[in-house]
């Protein structure tokens, strides 16, 4: 057979092509009853993987010995997605490391003794609050963290890693959402970062890291979970953004972080996103994104219909927390115009939880189905954890996000208090993963618990 | 430097520039978890390097330490931030660190600790470091096209200490190699949109969409160049849909009736933005329906979505979200 010259893209993408048609072959042709043990998620073999992982490592992770938080992270966010929950000594053992970690002038390290930096704090939380619990949710010095994070805003808008550190799209995304779900969110944090992540959305469409870099997966949900927690989701082009993210997923079923990149192939050190979780924010925004695509030529005189600012069941709940009601969250959701100096009505903490009970309001735009086949059949690894792509070495970062990803292309279709469908879940229905809270991704049991605990507090 | 690892590891405690020094043990505490084997080089070199960072001490020593310590572990950006308030401190030759990153590079370039580092010196050194700079970013896109961090450097760099001149071509020649690299693709908008030597996005639209347009040509399944060719519209939809150029090269794609998504998603794109089709595309656009695409509509919006869910099953939903929003609700 003969090829034509290909590029180095070309032949990179046939190569990883044929590795996943390979396995899709496989399972096209085995008995209907190996199909199914096919696409059954490995309960067991994840649980162990994760479990020996949280009590001890070998030595070649000392090059994430800065990132430690971060392991905790990956390995009890996945252990909550799959159910299970850490007994009580490795519980307290966790709650007493990560206070280890926590810098007495707010903010947490990547290890004992480091200095405090935004990806590890946000680490840090998130596993906070996955533990849940009076211990855990106390342990974080909530003023301090404030000081912290207020340390690390630049004048530009955006924030630092950590003193002097880089500024970029996930310092925002992770100030933010930290912020956001400790109840410390203000005017003062959010001051210009929508400036900042406006002008890190690129002509593709998706969203840099840096303005003029190129749109990528992971900023892009860092930079669209940040709009929506500070409620300025529409000041991007959100038409652009949604095309871009649809052709994200290729013929592999799975997702490329980049155009032209090989499927899940984000090989950098510190990424976010499953791109499923970019879907379900914007599902839950289709009201926004139909504004902006009407009235495509309207841009600087949108006003926003008053059928948008319908509220849901749950605002009693909200309505105990001073100004904000969904209707005014919705109102004075449009921030196209530069410049609007005037301050909103909006209490910044209640948006995540807004988000979550908006009811959802359109199918998913990818196809939900073909992203588990690609989960389930291609990314498990055979003893355990879950990789980026057949081929690829299972590692902690690689199983939390592929995990989170299934769990919301499971959840997608249905509202929160609705049972998921079987027909939504691919392979046997014990397939089916703890829902999560797609802003903050941490599971959405342990966000309701700590939303009351920082709401009390 | 570098011939430090040849030679044989002296542990730190049998140094005598370090025997003054009382080791910091790493405050772990009883059961800790997510504990590292550590090595005991990486032991002890964190547990002296603790020693001197608590005691703030900005001296050559230190600044030794923080070089073995980035070699264990280069995601550290405690010692990373050290090394820097001890070279502010010493007045430390910058040359140095150019060497230290590359050869951190040289592991893993992955990191965003390095770059940062590496972006921190050559706002230091100046213009003196700009071809240095160009020079280091073009050796690792040589081996790896679409390095996320390699590039963004290089932008800063052009934008901070300038070297735009040749840019342009470098995008070029990167294209000519693999047109599907889509961080060329990047470049190349970031370039004729920011260089202060060509004029800015309107002066350059003309000769791009034909740059663009032959690419699309050549390669018409290339997501890369089409997104390049909405972009150079970006905020001017009129001037969109008012150049024949582009609905012809979507013509001229749709009829050649093969790697047709893209011409037609972006013939849908201009019809949304108020382009009026001719007769030619309503010909062009019925010629692709396949047998399981629905009746012919008089719309040829509405035919291009449905031939759209057809060959792009993927994306089946979002074409027909696209068309309930765009074409039936209006």
């Amino acid at each position: 057979m003969e090829f034509p010259v290909a590029t180095k893209t070309q032949h990179d993408q046939w190569m990883v092509e044929s590795q996943v048609f390979r396995r899709y072959k496989l399972f096209e042709d085995v008995p209907r009853n190996a199909q199914s043990l096919m696409l059954e998620l490995q309960r067991d073999n994840h649980v162990q993987y994760l479990t020996r992982g949280l009590r001890g490592l070998p030595a070649s992770f000392v090059v994430l010995d800065a990132n430690r938080p971060w392991l905790c992270y990956w390995i009890l966010h996945s252990l909550a997605l799959l159910g299970e929950s850490v007994d009580d000594e490795l519980e307290h053992s966790t709650i007493d490391f990560l206070s280890r970690c926590q810098d007495p002038n707010g903010g947490y390290g990547g290890g004992p003794g480091q200095l405090p930096h935004l990806a590890t704090t946000y680490a840090a939380v998130n596993s906070l609050i996955t533990l849940g619990g009076h211990k855990a949710l106390s342990s974080i010095n909530r003023s301090e963290l404030y000081t912290f994070l207020r340390r690390m805003k630049h004048p530009s808008g955006g924030f630092r890693m950590h003193d002097a550190g880089e500024i970029d799209v996930r310092a925002c995304y992770t100030a933010i959402s930290v912020a956001s779900v400790l109840n410390i969110l203000d005017h003062e944090l959010v001051h210009n970062v929508g400036s900042y992540i406006l002008s890190c959305q690129t002509y593709e469409g998706g969203i840099s890291g840096e303005p003029g870099s190129e749109a990528h997966g992971g900023y892009t949900f860092c930079g669209l979970a940040t709009m929506i927690l500070i409620n300025e989701v529409n000041r991007l082009d959100l038409p652009r953004l949604i095309d871009w993210l649809v052709f994200r997923q290729g013929k592999e079923c799975g997702f490329q972080g980049r155009t032209n990149k090989l499927v899940d192939g984000c090989y950098s050190f510190w990424q976010i996103s499953d791109q499923g979780g970019v879907f379900a924010l914007l599902q839950r925004i289709p009201s926004v994104s139909k504004e902006q695509i009407v009235l495509p030529d309207m841009g600087k005189c949108c006003t926003l219909d008053s059928s948008h600012a319908s509220t849901t069941s749950s605002m009693s709940e909200v309505g105990k927390s001073s100004e904000g009601t969904s209707s005014q969250v919705d109102g004075t959701g449009d921030f196209r115009q530069e410049g609007l100096n005037i301050p909103f009505p909006v209490n910044f903490n209640d948006i995540g939880y807004d988000f979550i009970n908006k009811s959802v309001e359109m199918k998913p735009l990818f196809h939900a189905i073909a992203l588990q086949q690609y989960l389930l059949l291609c990314t498990q690894a055979e003893n355990g954890g879950l990789i980026d792509k057949p081929g690829k070495s299972r590692d902690f970062y690689h199983t939390c996000y592929c995990l989170s990803g299934l769990s919301v292309c499971q959840h997608i279709s249905s509202d929160a208090d609705s049972p998921v469908l079987p027909r939504a879940v691919l392979g046997p229905y014990s397939n089916l993963l703890e829902p999560i809270h797609p802003l903050f991704n941490v599971v959405l049991d342990q966000y309701h618990e700590a939303r009351e605990f920082f709401t009390r507090h | 430097m570098g011939s430090d690892e040849e030679e044989q590891w002296v542990p730190l405690r049998n140094r005598p520039e370090l025997s003054d020094v009382i080791p910091v043990q790493q405050n772990d505490g009883p059961n800790p978890v997510v504990p590292i084997a550590y090595k005991e080089e990486f032991r002890e070199t964190m547990d002296y390097f603790r020693a001197l960072y608590k005691a703030d001490e900005r001296s050559p020593r230190a600044l030794r330490l923080t070089s073995e310590a980035i070699e264990l572990n280069p995601g550290n950006y405690t010692v990373w931030h050290f090394r820097r308030l001890i070279l502010e401190a010493l007045n430390d030759d910058l040359q140095n660190e150019l060497g230290l990153t590359e050869n951190i590079a040289q592991g893993n370039s992955k990191n965003y600790q390095l770059w940062h580092h590496r972006r921190w010196v050559a706002e230091k050194l100046g213009t003196s470091a700009t071809s240095e700079e160009l020079r280091f970013t073009k050796k690792i896109l040589s081996i790896d096209a679409k390095h996320y961090h390699a590039w963004s450097h290089r932008q800063w760099v052009l934008q901070a200490l300038g070297g735009w001149e040749e840019e342009l071509d470098y995008c070029h020649q990167l294209l000519e190699e693999d047109i599907f690299n889509n961080s060329a693709w990047n470049q190349r908008y970031f370039v004729i949109t920011r260089s202060p030597f060509l004029g800015g996005l309107k002066d350059m639209r003309e000769s791009e969409v034909c740059y663009t347009h032959n690419a699309i040509v050549a390669r018409p399944e290339n997501e890369s160049s089409w997104r390049y060719l909405r972009g150079l519209y970006k905020d001017d939809n009129l001037s969109w849909v008012n150049n024949p150029q582009i609905s012809s090269l979507c013509l001229e794609i749709l009829t050649a009736k093969a790697n047709c998504v893209f011409a037609l998603s972006t013939l849908l794109d201009l019809i949304s933005h108020g382009f009026q089709p001719s007769q030619e595309f309503r010909d062009a656009v019925n010629a692709l329906q396949t047998s399981d695409s629905e009746q012919t509509d008089s719309d040829v919006a509405k035919t291009a979505c449905s031939v759209l869910e057809s060959i792009d099953p993927l994306r089946a939903n979002y074409w027909k979200w696209y068309r309930s929003k765009h074409f039936e609700n209006a």
